[in-house]
């Protein structure tokens, strides 16, 4: 079915205003998003990892989700996801359950997801729950106060790698953990961000959730606060992320890879860099050699891409 | 016994609240006022909204409500104004404002 | 009707389980509570139960499935020892705080380190203030029976907290006892269902579980949390007292051994209970008024009951198959003591900690222990009142 984008707006709000949220926060975006991509009528259970969404989005007694939600602890969230679908299966098998069609969803952070949630995001990947992974990648443990985490990328500063004269901020590249998710061979998988009409999300959150089995979908969600922008900002950054090819939008469906947005002119990378403040140790002259690094690296993860989706094919979404 | 959110607050005693802080309904966020973190407030004009609906899927607190297709005026009750929807905007339908408090 | 087999205690609980066939079972291999896992999974590939198994990669995953299932209205259960019980020591208070009735096989043994596989309780009683009732048992036949009675303790409405059966590692989950098990429907009826009021899933209303919660409330979910514990002493009467009538077999807070005219007594936990009341036994044949209170619920603590039992008693060796590290003493003797401080006419109290990491305790050991006390009584010296047993030592021993 083609993406109506007025019409999945006109669904009732399964994310409701009032959380604490920052002004601007792309990971209310991804919350609203994700839930939108439910067909009307079916319920879902959100297993939240701790991180910003968490504490905003549920502060005793105010919840912000319509559906069910459980939040347990930090490293967990896929774990406590396995326990919800296990539970499910079971009481449907033993005709406890009310016929409604559940769908299962974690949304944790790249903090909760990368990192000290790695190890429950794989096994619960590994074991094939009907299941759908959400990270919304902020690039840095941002509830806690912006520290570096495997996803934050070379160069940033963040308080746990400043910059200052000993230092350019993050040594190492950003994790590439959509390429780890698809490694375990589950039958979905998709990086995306919040683009024009939000087709290219929504069309990927909707496989996502509707292929049976794990499936996982990487979000960039900018964050005005540890990124260093004017909150207003956050579309033209998306826009410039997809443009300069540094967070490129594919989907890989049973193994196979497809790039789903070509740029027709590949912007350099500091059309990107120079929109954040986390970059701006990256202009100060004798630091030239970083941008050059910066753009080294999105070129060869650029070029690795094309290759896997075979150069002369590009399929758009379907 | 499945207290509703509407009855606990900070003054309410521990018999009044609910075990391991569960919550039997869905959305109560909805009473709490977000509008007030404002500095600035977006205004819309529905004389030059196109009705393209852009703007709705980038707010991040649903402060853009639509009915059957169209978009209606802000929610102001949780509206924090962080101007991303003003930014999106194709046709200048909308506008930030300085927020002005009594 | 009840038949007589030949289980250890491992199997014994797995075959528990199998009877009450949980909804959810997640669980990660630790020596030595991993046959429960590996005899639950064959009696899932065999079609015996409905349960979902969740082949989970840690403990804590362990713990965060339980929950999740509980959660969503589903009967979860899992089994761990030692290291694995640390590893989910997070998760653990969160199962209490959210007050999911999740049950727990712990075959205890001894926490890293040095790594060692065997017994002593250091697993559990480190968990002691994480808000799970814990019972213990002595032997299989306990170990089959407690957990028959878990779920109906830890769902009771007014209680909803997590539970642990306990037993010693290889010790009772390795040994093999002729017990009485009972039929399957007897079972079920006894059981019962499990119908929380909330559950994420299958109902009109969604629930949330979980939330942030900011200090003008957070105080006042630990206190109703605290209450619950409190209710739980009545629950587990309750059930222990429906047992006896349906099954037979009476249980209560601790078992009262030769108490009634004893002048000298252990307070003790678990399976070192039989050898010590066969030196009981052997003492009492010589004249000496030895008594021994087996404690088989640890959590809630039984305070005003313990006191009232070791009233009459003039000197008492609280012993603790653990250490607690505490330079002063193990966490039975510790609360033991505090039990008995309002009494008018206190035992005197000394504390032995014996049988760390699976250091045997024969009734000989034991026997050192009740004639320290009678040293004690004589000389009306208490001595010192932490000692250990059972170490090598170079230095002259007290016992």
């Amino acid at each position: 079915m083609p993406y109506n984008h007025k019409e999945e707006l006109s669904k009732p709000e399964r994310f409701v205003g009032g959380h604490r949220l920052c002004a601007g926060c792309g990971a209310g975006i991804v919350a609203r998003a994700m839930t939108r991509a439910l067909d009307e009528g079916d319920k879902a259970v959100i297993c939240n990892a701790t991180g910003c969404v968490e504490v905003s989005t549920f502060t005793y007694p105010y919840t912000s989700w319509e559906d069910s939600y459980i939040h347990s602890a930090f490293e967990n969230a896929a774990a406590t996801c396995g326990g919800v679908e296990a539970a499910f299966n079971v009481l449907k098998r033993k005709g406890k359950m009310d016929g409604a069609n559940y769908k299962f969803l974690v949304l944790g952070g790249d903090g909760g997801t990368y990192d000290i949630g790695f190890q429950s995001l794989s096994g619960a990947m590994e074991r094939g729950h009907d299941m759908t992974y959400f990270c919304y990648d902020n690039e840095a443990y941002m509830n806690t106060g912006i520290q570096r985490s495997g996803s934050t990328p070379r160069f940033a500063n963040a308080t746990t790698t400043p910059v200052g004269s000993a230092s350019t901020g993050k040594k190492q590249n950003k994790k590439d953990l959509t390429a780890i998710m698809v490694a375990h061979g589950i039958p979905y998988a998709a990086q995306t961000t919040f683009i024009g009409n939000f087709k290219d999300l929504h069309e990927k959150a909707h496989r996502a959730i509707y292929t049976p089995g794990p499936a996982f979908v990487n979000v960039m969600a900018p964050c005005p606060r540890g990124w260093q922008y004017s909150a207003e900002m956050l579309p033209e950054i998306c826009r410039l992320a997809v443009e300069t090819c540094v967070w490129p939008l594919y989907e890989v469906i049973e193994g196979r890879w497809y790039l789903n947005y070509m740029p027709k002119k590949k912007l350099p990378v500091e059309e990107f860099l120079k929109t954040q403040g986390r970059f701006r140790h990256m202009f100060k002259p004798g630091n030239e050699w970083t941008i050059e690094e910066a753009q080294k690296y999105v070129d060869t993860k650029w070029e690795d891409l094309l290759e896997k989706c075979g150069r002369d094919s590009l399929t758009a979404i379907r | 016994m499945k207290r509703s959110a509407k009855d606990i607050n900070e003054r309410s005693p521990w018999q009044e609240m609910t075990p391991g802080g569960e919550i039997y309904e869905g959305g109560t966020a909805k009473d709490y006022n977000t509008g007030e973190w404002r500095t600035h407030r977006p205004v819309w004009d529905p004389e030059i909204c196109k009705q393209c609906l852009l703007c709705a899927p980038f707010c991040p607190d649903s402060s853009i409500p639509v009915k059957e297709k169209r978009r209606m005026d802000f929610d102001l009750m949780h509206c924090k104004g962080c101007g991303i929807c003003a930014a999106v905007c194709p046709f200048g339908a909308i506008r930030m404002e300085q927020e002005v408090r009594e | 009707m009840s038949r007589r087999d030949r289980l250890s205690g491992n199997e014994a609980v797995a075959y528990a389980m199998k009877q009450i066939d949980p909804d959810v079972f997640a669980a990660f291999p630790i020596t030595p509570s991993t046959e429960i896992p590996q005899y639950f999974a064959q009696y899932v590939a065999n079609g015996q139960v409905n349960t979902e198994y969740v082949t989970v990669e840690s403990e804590h995953s362990s713990m965060s499935t339980c929950i999740g299932a509980e959660a969503a209205g589903a009967r979860a259960v899992t089994a761990t020892s030692s290291a694995g019980l640390a590893y989910m020591y997070e998760m653990l208070y969160v199962a209490a705080t959210s007050r999911l009735p999740i049950t727990l096989a712990c075959v205890n043994r001894t926490l890293t380190g040095p790594i060692n596989i065997n017994n002593d309780h250091s697993d559990a009683m480190g968990a002691r203030d994480s808000g799970w009732i814990q019972i213990y048992a002595e032997n299989n036949q306990e170990a089959y029976d407690n957990y028959l009675q878990a779920m109906r303790i830890a769902e009771t409405p007014d209680v909803r907290l997590p539970i642990m059966i306990c037993q010693d590692g290889f010790i009772t989950s390795h040994a093999v006892e002729n017990i009485l098990l009972e039929d399957d429907a007897a079972v079920k009826a006894f059981v019962g269902e499990y119908r929380p009021e909330a559950a994420l899933i299958g109902r009109e209303s969604p629930l949330a579980v979980g939330p942030y919660d900011t200090c003008p409330y957070c105080m006042e979910h630990k206190v109703m949390e605290a209450e619950a514990m409190k209710n739980a002493k009545r629950a587990i009467l309750d059930v222990a007292a429906d047992f006896e009538r349906t099954f037979g077999r009476k249980y209560g807070f601790f078992e009262e051994y030769r108490m009634e005219d004893a002048e000298v007594a252990l307070v003790l936990i678990g399976s070192t209970a039989g050898t010590a009341k066969a030196c009981v036994e052997d003492l009492r044949a010589k004249g000496i008024k030895a008594g021994l209170i087996k404690l088989r619920v640890f959590r809630p603590f039984p305070m005003e009951e313990i006191a009232r039992a070791l009233a009459h008693v003039k000197a008492c060796a609280v012993m603790d198959k653990c250490e607690g590290n505490s330079a002063c003493g193990g966490p039975l003797f510790a609360e033991v003591r505090s039990a008995c401080y309002d009494l008018p006419d206190r035992p005197k109290l000394i504390n032995v900690v014996y049988g760390l990491a699976g250091r045997d305790c024969p009734v000989t050991d034991i026997e050192r222990v009740y004639r320290h006390l009678m040293r004690i009584l004589e000389t009306g010296e208490t001595g010192p009142l932490y000692i250990h047993m059972g170490q090598r030592t170079a230095e002259e021993e007290v016992l």
